[in-house]
C-alpha cells in the first residue's frame, strides 16, 4: 500500500482541547482516485494535513511508500513534501508577484534543478495544460480554472507520489469545476497518478472511484463508485 | 545565487519606498562613521606630522636644578652640562643601547645681515651627527662637516625660510652657497640651505658647536645632549635605562644619583609609544560612536524585514509546502536584510569618502598658531582601504544581525497556519 494510516489520534490544544481524529485507519493503494468526504468539522482538513505532513499526528503510525512519517524534523518534512507529495488548494496559493511559469518551476528550484532544466520543465508541464500562452502571466491576470490549473501544474512538476487535492473547486464555478475535476480523472487514468481529494461536495467525490466518508474524527464507510453513481445528481454533474 | 538576488530584486521592488526610507538610516550611519573616521585621521595625521622630524629612537637631555641635597651642597643647585657629560655618554658604561650622541646649545635672537637684506634668527651650534638624528633635509650645499668643528669655522646653514627673506623672496638657493652672511662682527659663510619645516620647532640656522662655544665663550657647556640609541624596546627597560643614565650623570655633578630634578630626558620612543597608544583608543573610541548610530539604522532593517515577514507569511507558507526548508526561508530573509545594509552602507561609504575628499581640500592643511608656534591640526582627514574593508564587515555582520530575527520568525512558520492565513 502507498499509503497507510493506523489508529492516528489528533488534539488541538488551543484553550479547550479538541479531540478531532480518534483513531483514523486508512489504507489507499498505488494509482487509485480517492476522494475523503465529510462536513466541515468532521476532521478531513486535519487528515488531509496529516497526509500532507504539513501537521504532525499524536499518536498511530503513518507510513507512506513505506516509510514511517513520523518525528520527523522540519528539514525531513520539507523534503519528504517536495519530493513526494503534490499540493492543490482550494485558494491556488499561488505566488502572487511570480508569473504562472515561475510559480510552477518552484518546487524544482527548493530540489536545487539548475535554471534552463527548471523553465524547460515549467514551459512543458504550461503547455500540457494548455496554459503555454500564459506563462508569462501574473496570477492576478488569469481566471480560476487557469490557476487552478496552473496550480495543478505546479503539484506535478516533482513527479511525486501522490497529489492532495484540498476542496480544489471550492472557489470554482460549476462549469469550471467539472474542468478540473476532468482533467484530474484524465491524469489518473493516463498517467497513473495517485489522487486523493478532500471535498464536501458530493458531486465532486462521484468523480473519484473510492469515496471515503469521515464523520467526527473516524473513518465510515468507503464507497466503491467506479461506475460514478453514487451522486444523486448523476454522473459528471456538480451542483453549486 | 542569480536565483536568491533575483527573489530578493522582486521583494525590494514591491517596497520600494519603505526600503529607501529604511536605508537611508543605514546609509546615514556608515556616512557619520567614515566622516568620524576621517577627521580623526586629519587629527592624527597632524599629530604625527608633528611629531615626526625627529628619528623615534632619540633621547633629549636637559639640566635642571637637583632636588635634595648631596654631599654636602645645597639642593636647588642648577645643572649645567658640558662636555664630560657627552663623553661619559658615549662611553662603554651605555654602549649597550647607545649609538650616535650629538649636542646643541641655542641662541638668539640676532639679526643676520647680507647686504641691504636682514633677518632675525636664531643660531644653534651643533654637531655634524644632528642631520641624521634631527631628520635635516638638505635643499642646497650641506651641513656642518667634523673640518668645521676640528677648525672652529665660521660656516653657517639657513633654513630655507630665512634664505628667502635674505634673498628678498627668491628661491634661489644655489646662488646663496658661499656668501658671507654677518652678524654683529662675525662673518660667517653659508654652506648650505635646509628645509624649513614650519609646522614645528623654532626656526634655527645651524653653525658649528665648536665655533659657537668659542665665540661665546661657553667652552664645556652645552644646552642640550641628544643621543640615539637602541635596544630598549618596553616602556620599563625605557625606565630602567633612564634611571641608571640619571644615575650617572647626577654623579658627576655631585647629585644624588636618585635625583629626578636635576636632569631632564625627553624619551622621544616612548612619547611615540605613548602617542600611538592614544591614537589608538581616539579611533577605537571614533568606531564605537559609529557604530553606535549605525545601529539606529540597523534596529531600522531588523524592523522592516519583520514586517516583511508577517506581510509574506502566506507567501512562506506556500514555500514551505511545495518543499522549501527552513534554512532556505532563512537564507531568504538573512540575504534581503544583508542586501539593503550593504547597498545603502556603500552608498553611505561613498559620500563619505566624498565628505572626506572635500574636507581635504578646504580644511584639510590647516594650520593653527599656538604660543608662537605654527601647529598642523589637519593633515589628509581621509580614510584608506582598511576602514573600507572594516566596515564591508561591519555592514555584512550588521545585515546579519538585523535579519537574524526576522528570519527566525520566518522559518518558525507553520505551512497550516500560514495557509489559513488568508487576508
Amino acid at each position: 500500500m502507498l499509503i497507510e494510516l493506523k489508529d492516528i489520534h489528533k488534539t488541538y490544544n488551543k484553550g479547550q482541547p479538541l479531540h478531532v481524529l480518534k483513531g483514523v485507519d486508512l489504507e489507499i493503494g498505488q494509482g487509485e482516485f480517492v476522494s475523503i468526504m465529510g462536513a466541515s468539522g468532521s476532521g478531513k482538513s486535519t487528515l488531509l494535513n496529516i497526509l500532507g505532513i504539513l501537521d504532525n499526528y499524536d499518536e498511530g503510525t503513518y507510513y507512506l511508500d513505506g516509510q514511517l512519517i513520523k518525528y520527523l524534523s522540519e528539514k525531513e518534512a520539507a523534503h519528504y513534501r517536495n519530493k513526494m507529495i503534490g499540493f492543490v488548494f482550494q485558494s491556488f496559493n499561488l505566488i502572487s508577484f511570480k508569473t504562472a511559469v515561475e510559480n510552477v518551476e518552484l518546487p524544482l528550484f527548493y530540489q536545487g534543478v539548475g535554471r534552463k532544466k527548471r523553465r524547460e520543465m515549467a514551459m512543458e508541464y504550461l503547455e500540457r495544460f494548455g496554459l503555454a500562452d500564459w506563462a508569462l502571466h501574473y496570477p492576478n491576470e488569469m481566471s480560476g480554472g487557469q490557476k487552478q490549473r496552473v496550480a495543478i501544474a505546479r503539484a506535478l512538476i516533482t513527479q511525486p507520489r501522490i497529489l492532495l487535492a484540498d476542496e480544489p473547486t471550492g472557489a470554482l464555478d460549476s462549469k469550471t469545476s467539472v474542468d478540473v475535476m476532468e482533467l484530474l480523472t484524465k491524469l489518473y487514468r493516463e498517467e497513473k497518478v495517485t489522487i486523493i481529494v478532500v471535498t464536501h461536495e458530493s458531486g465532486v467525490a462521484n468523480c473519484t472511484d473510492k469515496i471515503i466518508h469521515i464523520k467526527d474524527g473516524i473513518i465510515g464507510e468507503t464507497t466503491l463508485n467506479e461506475q460514478h453513481h453514487a451522486s444523486v445528481f448523476g454522473t459528471d454533474t456538480i451542483i453549486k | 545565487m542569480k536565483d536568491l538576488f533575483q527573489e530578493i530584486w522582486e521583494s525590494i521592488q514591491r517596497n520600494k519606498l519603505r526600503t529607501v526610507l529604511t536605508g537611508f538610516a543605514v546609509a546615514w550611519g556608515i556616512f557619520i562613521l567614515i566622516v568620524l573616521l576621517g577627521a580623526g585621521n586629519g587629527l592624527m595625521n597632524a599629530f604625527m606630522r608633528n611629531g615626526d622630524e625627529f628619528a623615534s629612537n632619540t633621547m633629549a637631555v636637559y639640566g635642571g636644578y637637583t632636588s635634595k641635597p648631596y654631599e654636602g651642597l645645597q639642593e636647588g643647585r642648577w645643572i649645567e652640562l658640558n662636555d664630560r657629560d657627552i663623553t661619559l655618554t658615549e662611553s662603554a658604561i651605555f654602549s649597550d643601547y647607545v649609538d650616535d650622541v650629538t649636542a646643541t646649545t641655542t641662541k638668539g635672537p640676532f639679526v643676520l645681515v647680507l647686504g641691504d637684506r636682514h633677518v632675525s634668527v636664531d643660531v644653534c651650534g651643533c654637531y655634524p651627527k644632528l642631520l641624521e638624528i634631527n631628520k635635516i633635509e638638505m635643499l642646497e650645499g650641506r651641513f656642518i662637516n667634523p673640518l668645521d668643528m676640528q677648525q672652529k669655522r665660521k660656516s653657517i646653514v639657513l633654513s630655507a625660510s630665512h634664505a628667502q627673506q635674505l634673498m628678498n623672496g627668491g628661491d634661489d638657493y644655489p646662488s646663496l652657497i658661499g656668501k658671507s652672511v654677518s652678524w654683529n662682527d662675525n662673518v660667517w659663510q653659508v654652506v648650505g640651505v635646509y628645509k624649513t619645516d614650519e609646522s614645528t620647532q623654532r626656526v634655527q640656522d645651524y653653525v658649528p658647536l665648536s665655533t659657537f662655544q668659542l665665540i661665546f665663550n661657553e667652552q664645556n657647556y652645552e644646552d642640550e645632549i641628544i643621543f640615539t640609541f637602541h635596544g630598549l624596546e618596553t616602556e620599563q627597560e625605557n625606565e630602567q635605562f633612564e634611571r641608571n643614565y640619571k644615575a650617572v650623570i647626577n654623579k658627576s655633578h655631585k647629585a644624588a644619583p636618585d635625583d629626578d630634578g636635576a636632569l631632564w630626558i625627553w624619551n622621544r620612543f616612548t612619547q611615540n609609544q605613548q602617542m600611538n597608544k592614544g591614537s589608538g583608543i581616539i579611533r577605537k573610541a571614533l568606531w564605537i560612536l559609529g557604530v553606535l548610530t549605525l545601529l539606529g539604522g540597523i534596529v531600522g532593517v531588523s524592523n522592516i524585514m519583520l514586517i516583511t515577514v508577517k506581510e509574506r507569511t502566506q507567501e512562506f507558507g506556500i514555500r514551505k509546502s511545495i518543499g522549501a526548508t527552513p534554512g532556505a526561508i532563512m537564507k531568504l530573509i538573512i540575504a534581503e536584510s544583508v542586501t539593503i545594509t550593504a547597498f545603502f552602507g556603500y552608498i553611505g561609504m561613498v559620500l563619505g569618502m566624498v565628505a572626506c575628499e572635500i574636507m581635504k581640500h578646504t580644511v584639510g592643511e590647516s594650520s593653527l598658531d599656538m604660543f608662537g608656534e605654527n601647529v598642523q591640526v589637519f593633515v589628509n582627514p581621509t580614510v584608506g582601504l582598511d576602514v573600507a574593508f572594516g566596515v564591508t564587515l561591519v555592514l555584512i555582520i550588521a545585515g546579519t544581525l538585523a535579519g537574524m530575527s526576522p528570519a527566525l520568525k520566518a522559518a518558525r512558520i507553520r505551512p497550516i497556519e500560514a495557509l489559513h492565513d488568508t487576508k
